[in-house]
């Protein structure tokens, strides 16, 4: 929190002098960085939390012998840098026309956030009441309905947190877009890359209102993640 | 009539140890089980749920569960299973708890008039107390018109008082569905006041089978009262000296001998018992 605050503060006292030359470059700054981010980001978060729900659910449930080989791979955008990914996405992609795309961008991205999608959803299935689960089960119910009726409704923090914790990753993925994505404007140069120009040429003023836009949106949406979930613990509905 | 013949192999704290049933239960009996813990009692029920495999043959009526050849889903078993933390949905009502099992609403209202519990049908689970809970988790058992009623220590968290009320709950809706039912239970009141039958396990087998009034009633020797409890203390006043010893939620004072204070281990369970004796019944 402090760290943040002081990284906010040090912006404003950073940016007082450039004050009048700012409102200038304000009112000529490109947004479409930030669109195309979000766009990104909301693309991938939607695809994810699709591929991610039956694999957290199923690693949360199994005892099989594969369940550790599945994790690994699952966990391996984590520890490997973004360029091995990145390096290996663009060799396929190569061959099927998807380097330099906003298609490619996205599929990309799935593989990259993958692991902060997934590792939140299944620590909140496991976190649950096993016999809850079985109670559902005892019910007459299907693994499909006890996953939507019961189990996710009483994930809804881990929920919440998979939900924006992928979100903000994409929106702050840099390496894996610069080798796949290169920087094409309105297509590829999502928020990240645009600030690396910006410091590459210079352009300080427009640098700075990115990354301060940057580190504000991130704030915000951590600072939301952590209030709800403190709440919910308040009000102890959940387990 | 429910005819169980299974057999499995469980890894517990204290090694292997083989699950080994062959039993015949009759359809409406109140089978209460006893035993250690560990002796397989939960696993048993578990098996009869379908929540866990074992070899052998689990039959209900003419409809087989469980045979070589095939192993009916939990979902398709008309079974009702009570567990001892309640397991409740907290993320549905009292009423939603029980329509989510089956949608007819009828049936979740006369469970719940029963039980008391109408009242409360629109809380969520987190506001009731544990008393609450549990007769909510009966109620939702009863809604699937279970053949097999599966009730795991369903009173153990409970104060007497509550403990009492519902064991009045679950013997009328007992009756009341003509359910089978089968419950683990350490309490012989409780066990004396609901069960037809008992069975007691031990290592995974039936060591002991009758009427509760057979199995518990038994006392070695010729004493007419017997507790068991623990030593907590042995105290010499003047000459004498008196044993606190803990029975039930009771402490007594007993005078024992110098010898027997002697042999007498502070924090071991002890046996009382006393032969002609004409008791105050209050």
């Amino acid at each position: 929190m402090l760290c943040f605050l002081s990284i906010l503060l040090h912006g404003v006292i950073l940016l007082m002098p450039y004050g009048f030359f700012m409102l200038e470059t304000l009112q000529n700054l490109d947004f479409t960085p930030f669109l195309l981010s979000f766009k990104l980001a909301g693309l991938t978060t939607l695809i994810l939390f699709f591929i991610s729900l039956p694999l957290a659910w199923y690693l949360s449930q199994s005892n099989s012998k594969f369940k550790p080989w599945i994790e690994a791979i699952t966990a391996l955008p984590i520890v490997l840098p973004p360029s091995v990914l990145g390096f290996y996405i663009l060799i396929i992609f190569a061959h099927i026309d998807l380097a330099f795309t906003f298609v490619g961008l996205v599929v990309a991205s799935c593989f990259y956030s993958l692991p902060f999608m997934v590792q939140p959803l299944q620590g909140g299935f496991e976190s649950l009441n096993k016999n809850m689960i079985e109670a559902s089960y005892i019910s007459g119910k299907s693994q499909i309905t006890t996953l939507f009726r019961v189990a996710l409704p009483n994930i809804k923090p881990a929920l919440l947190t998979a939900l924006i914790i992928t979100f903000a990753h994409t929106v702050g993925e840099f390496g894996v877009v610069l080798m796949i994505g290169g920087s094409i404007p309105d297509e590829t140069k999502v928020a990240s890359i645009a600030i690396y120009e910006m410091v590459e040429i210079m352009d300080y003023d427009t640098a700075h209102i990115y990354s301060g836009i940057m580190v504000l949106i991130s704030f915000v949406v951590l600072l939301s993640v952590y209030l709800f979930n403190h709440t919910q613990k308040k009000i102890g509905g959940f387990h | 009539m429910i005819k169980i013949d299974i057999n499995k192999t469980l890894h517990g704290s204290d090694g292997e140890m083989n699950l080994k049933i062959n039993l015949t239960i009759e359809k409406g009996d109140f089978v209460a089980l006893s035993g250690k813990s560990g002796s397989g009692k939960t696993t048993l029920l578990r098996i009869l749920a379908g929540l866990e495999s074992a070899k052998g043959i689990i039959s209900i009526d003419s409809e087989v569960w469980q045979d070589s050849h095939i192993v009916l889903a939990i979902q398709k078993r008309e079974i009702g299973f009570v567990f001892q933390d309640y397991a409740l949905f907290p993320n549905m009502t009292v009423e939603e708890n029980l329509l989510f099992v089956q949608k007819d609403r009828a049936l979740a209202k006369q469970l719940l008039e029963t039980t008391e519990l109408w009242q409360l049908k629109d809380r969520l689970p987190s506001t009731l107390s544990g008393g609450q809970k549990q007769r909510v988790s009966l109620c939702r058992a009863f809604m699937k018109r279970p053949k097999l009623l599966l009730l795991d220590e369903p009173l153990s968290a409970l104060d007497p008082v509550m403990r009492n009320k519902l064991q009045n709950e679950i013997l009328s809706l007992h009756k009341e569905f003509g359910t089978t039912t089968i419950m683990v239970s350490h309490d012989p009141a409780e066990i004396y006041r609901l069960a037809s039958r008992v069975l007691v396990l031990e290592q995974g087998s039936i060591i002991d089978d009758g009427t509760p009034k057979e199995i518990l009633l038994k006392t070695s020797g010729s004493q007419k009262f017997s507790f068991e409890g623990e030593l907590l203390d042995i105290i010499k006043i003047d000459v004498i000296y008196v044993a606190i010893i803990a029975i039930g939620q009771q402490l007594v004072e007993v005078v024992v001998s110098k010898q027997e204070a002697e042999r007498l281990e502070i924090g071991t369970n002890i046996t009382i018992s006393s032969k002609a004796f004409a008791p105050i019944i209050g």
